[in-house]
């Protein structure tokens, strides 16, 4: 009897430390958003009033404010299929599409795999100012010196609002590919290799090798690199503040709904709003991951 | 140089206050939901306990106490902050010299500053500049600004017979004006303007253009020399354009253009000045602009022109002194007015923006407001306002503070045209006042300049924008 009360105890101890960080840190900033958003708050005094859903309904009249859902909704669609595309490919590349007896991977692997790997190891807001340089309009820049040496106009990548937001796409996918060629790697290193033999035994080429064998037996490694990647693609921020203009634009081209909820707390001082879109983003993060996970649920394959 | 940025006392009380021990016990012990109120919510509290008043005379007119500290908070942007340390801080410790200063500076105002506010213990001084400034319009409404109107009527640091009033440019009092009270101290006068070399001009044989033909036959005749490019612009900040297309819009039809926008009128953005002045600047952004503008900011674009990459562009009178490790020795900067449109312009030639900046505010919830606004006394002297603008080579809003002293071309030539302006000098307000219309502006002058818009759609986008903030409630209204 004193042993299991002294066992609780023990774990009632060990539990309430980190319950307790978790709930502060956590839970209740939260909590105080969704209060937050009910106020007119503007970061400085220490009487905010209440106004109910006010923010909301303006939230909703807010042009800028559908511009950056836009924008979350085409990296949601886009940054995972891009990204899990490249990846899958590369990863079969390096681990079974090399061809010949054995299915290994192309000669040199070793060496791409650290490549692929490179942008993952630098910090966001570090691509972000290097690829402001790949992409400076003049001919300084990495992508325009060339074309202009050629005698061609150089590219707006980032001060042309219709190709600003294809090279923050491309940016985003470039830094994401080579954590998930890892990733997809170590799930076809689980898989065992007589598969992939026998099946080459029976004539399958690297088309049929694909798509009959490691794409289905890595289904569940790409659920969830879909979720990461859908979860990436909602918070986007920091790539986005750094390396565009204006915070994203130019002309609003690139903004995003973290970027705005940034703009309205630290610039227009509304930190009531700000919240309020806050809270509206958490729904969507949340409704996201609900949504995903049960539309790709389907039967593990044993093996 | 490397500033220790003292923690700020943590503004909201909370667990951060308590130690690791302090806090686990107190996570076992306290009912979670005290530990949740405790965190980011606003929660009031008691302003700062003030000591026993002491009493004011001529030379002490706010009150002063001997011994309280004072704790002065600079944006460290492009005058630094070494004018703090060894021009003001000096001057107002021969007066208080058992008043301990606490200096400190940061680039991001906001970020250190705010959740003081927050918390009701912020600074006693503050250098609310640059891009991270804090939200005046916010602060005043509310009420975090103390009330700098008897520092106006303070006699001044140099003379007991006359008031720190009569000692400024009259725009300083207007602009730092809220609501009828005067609470903000607009310390340099940022005169605004076309930049050139001197050298380029002279050794070219180009002229410095009074009329708008003129500007862009020059723009035309650059362009042919092959040399260099014409004109550029901090095209990654586009407000450093839609400056002198507001000013051009003013010189067109009058000050009240300016005046219109401010106070949210009815077509104000439409309004036919606004129109011409458009279509005249979109003109040069389709012929007359360096390759790449669009892409670059403003020190890249001041740079080129250091490199003699391109002939003119926009901007103020800091500009100087922000370029001065860059700038070759021979360069000689130089600036002229937005040249007359036609011979009807409204105002004639000459006419400037010229706008106080670098502006200076003292807390009303601070600990010491009165050793604050002293401070403000102390650096409207015409000794520290004339050594300051040695110092970062600009133009001071103390009347005569630069006379007898040697200036650099640039900020030479930036003082003969103010003087030359007299009063046909003009301002708009509504960049500070409504940051969504200014963010607004920046994105739609980029356009405008890069073709995507018409000079018709740049200004109906404006109007819809400004009626949108007009109609909007939880935007308070200011008007001039």
């Amino acid at each position: 009897m004193i042993n299991r009360y002294r066992r609780g105890l023990f774990i009632t101890a060990f539990l309430a430390a980190p319950v307790t960080l978790y709930l502060v840190y956590v839970i209740s900033p939260y909590t105080q958003a969704f209060y937050i958003a009910m106020t007119d708050w503007r970061g400085v005094t220490a009487t905010p009033n209440f106004i109910g859903l006010d923010n909301f309904v303006r939230l909703f009249a807010d042009s800028i404010f559908w511009k950056a859902v836009t924008h979350n909704a085409a990296l949601l669609l886009l940054l995972p299929l891009l990204t899990i595309v490249i990846a899958l490919f590369f990863a079969f590349l390096l681990n079974v599409g090399g061809g010949g007896r054995g299915a290994a991977g192309v000669p040199g692997s070793r060496f791409y795999r650290v490549l692929f790997f490179f942008p993952q190891v630098l910090a966001v807001t570090v691509v972000a100012v290097l690829f402001q340089q790949v992409f400076r309009p003049d001919g300084s820049g990495m992508l325009n010196g060339p074309l202009m040496a050629l005698g061609l106009r150089p590219v707006g990548f980032l001060s042309d609002p219709g190709i600003a937001f294809w090279s923050v796409l491309g940016v985003m996918v470039w830094q994401a590919v080579g954590f998930y060629v890892v990733l997809f790697s170590a799930g076809l290193a689980s898989i065992p290799r007589d598969m992939f033999e026998a099946a080459q035994i029976d004539g399958a080429g690297r088309v049929s090798l694909f798509f009959r064998i490691t794409l289905p037996l890595l289904w569940d490694t790409v659920q969830v690199a879909w979720v990461y990647l859908g979860i990436l693609a909602l918070d986007v921020f920091a790539i986005v503040w750094v390396m565009t203009d204006q915070h994203g634009g130019p002309d609003f081209s690139t903004t995003v709904m973290a970027t705005e909820i940034y703009r309205n707390a630290f610039t227009y001082f509304r930190f009531g709003y700000a919240s309020a879109l806050g809270v509206v983003m958490f729904f969507f993060t949340v409704g996201f991951a609900v949504l995903s996970l049960r539309l790709s649920r389907r039967e593990r394959i044993e093996y | 140089m490397p500033n220790p940025i003292d923690p700020p006392s943590v503004p909201h009380g909370g667990p951060s206050r308590l130690s690791r021990r302090e806090l686990l016990r107190g996570a076992a012990l306290m009912p979670v939901a005290g530990a949740l109120a405790a965190c980011a919510t606003p929660a009031s509290k008691a302003p700062a306990q003030s000591a026993a008043p002491v009493a004011t005379s001529a030379a002490n007119p706010f009150g002063v106490a001997a011994d309280r500290p004072l704790e002065v908070w600079i944006f460290d942007g492009g005058f630094g902050d070494a004018y703090a340390k060894d021009i003001h801080q000096p001057l107002f410790k021969v007066k208080y010299p058992k008043v301990e200063v606490k200096h400190n500076s940061t680039k991001e105002i906001t970020k250190v500053l705010q959740p003081r506010f927050a918390g009701g213990n912020p600074p006693d001084v503050i250098d609310n500049s640059g891009a991270g400034a804090m939200d005046m319009g916010a602060l005043a409404q509310d009420g975090q600004l103390q009330d700098l109107g008897p520092l106006l009527d303070a006699p001044s640091w140099d003379d007991p017979n006359t008031k720190v009033r009569d000692t400024l440019d009259p725009a300083v009092i207007d602009f730092g004006t809220y609501d009828g009270t005067f609470h903000v101290l607009g310390y340099v006068n940022y005169i605004h303007g076309i930049w050139y070399s001197q050298k380029v001009f002279r050794d070219n044989g180009w002229q410095v253009p009074k009329t708008w033909d003129e500007f862009v036959k020059l723009c035309e005749t650059i362009k042919k020399s092959g040399k260099m490019a014409p004109f550029t612009y901090a095209g990654k900040h586009p407000q450093y354009l839609y400056e002198p297309l507001m000013t051009m819009a003013a010189k067109i039809g009058g000050k009240e253009v300016l005046v219109n926008l401010d106070n949210l009128e009815d077509g104000a953005w439409t309004a036919e000045p606004m129109r011409q002045s458009a279509a005249a600047w979109a003109e040069i952004g389709a012929k007359y602009l360096m390759e790449g503008t669009a892409g670059l900011d403003h020190v890249q674009t001041q740079t080129a022109q250091n490199k003699y990459k391109v002939a003119m562009l926009p901007s103020g009178s800091w500009l100087e002194n922000e370029q001065k490790t860059t700038t070759p020795a021979d360069f000689e900067y130089g600036m002229f007015p937005i040249p007359d449109f036609t011979s009807s312009d409204k105002l004639p030639y000459g006419t400037l923006h010229s706008r106080p900046g670098e502006t200076f505010l003292v807390p009303a919830k601070a600990a010491n407001p009165q050793g604050g606004t002293e401070y403000l006394r102390a650096m409207l002297s015409k000794k520290a306002a004339g050594d300051f603008s040695e110092l970062v080579r600009t133009v001071s809003v103390v009347k005569g503070a630069g006379e007898g002293r040697p200036l650099s071309p640039g900020a030479k030539s930036a003082t003969a045209a103010l003087a030359a302006a007299g009063d046909n000098t003009v301002y708009f307000r509504w960049r500070n006042w409504y940051a969504q219309l200014h963010d607004e502006a920046v994105a739609a002058t980029g356009e405008l300049m890069s073709g995507g818009l018409t000079p018709e759609k740049y200004l109906e986008r404006l109007q819809k924008k400004a009626d949108e903030i007009k109609g909007d409630s939880s935007i308070k209204k200011y008007r001039r």
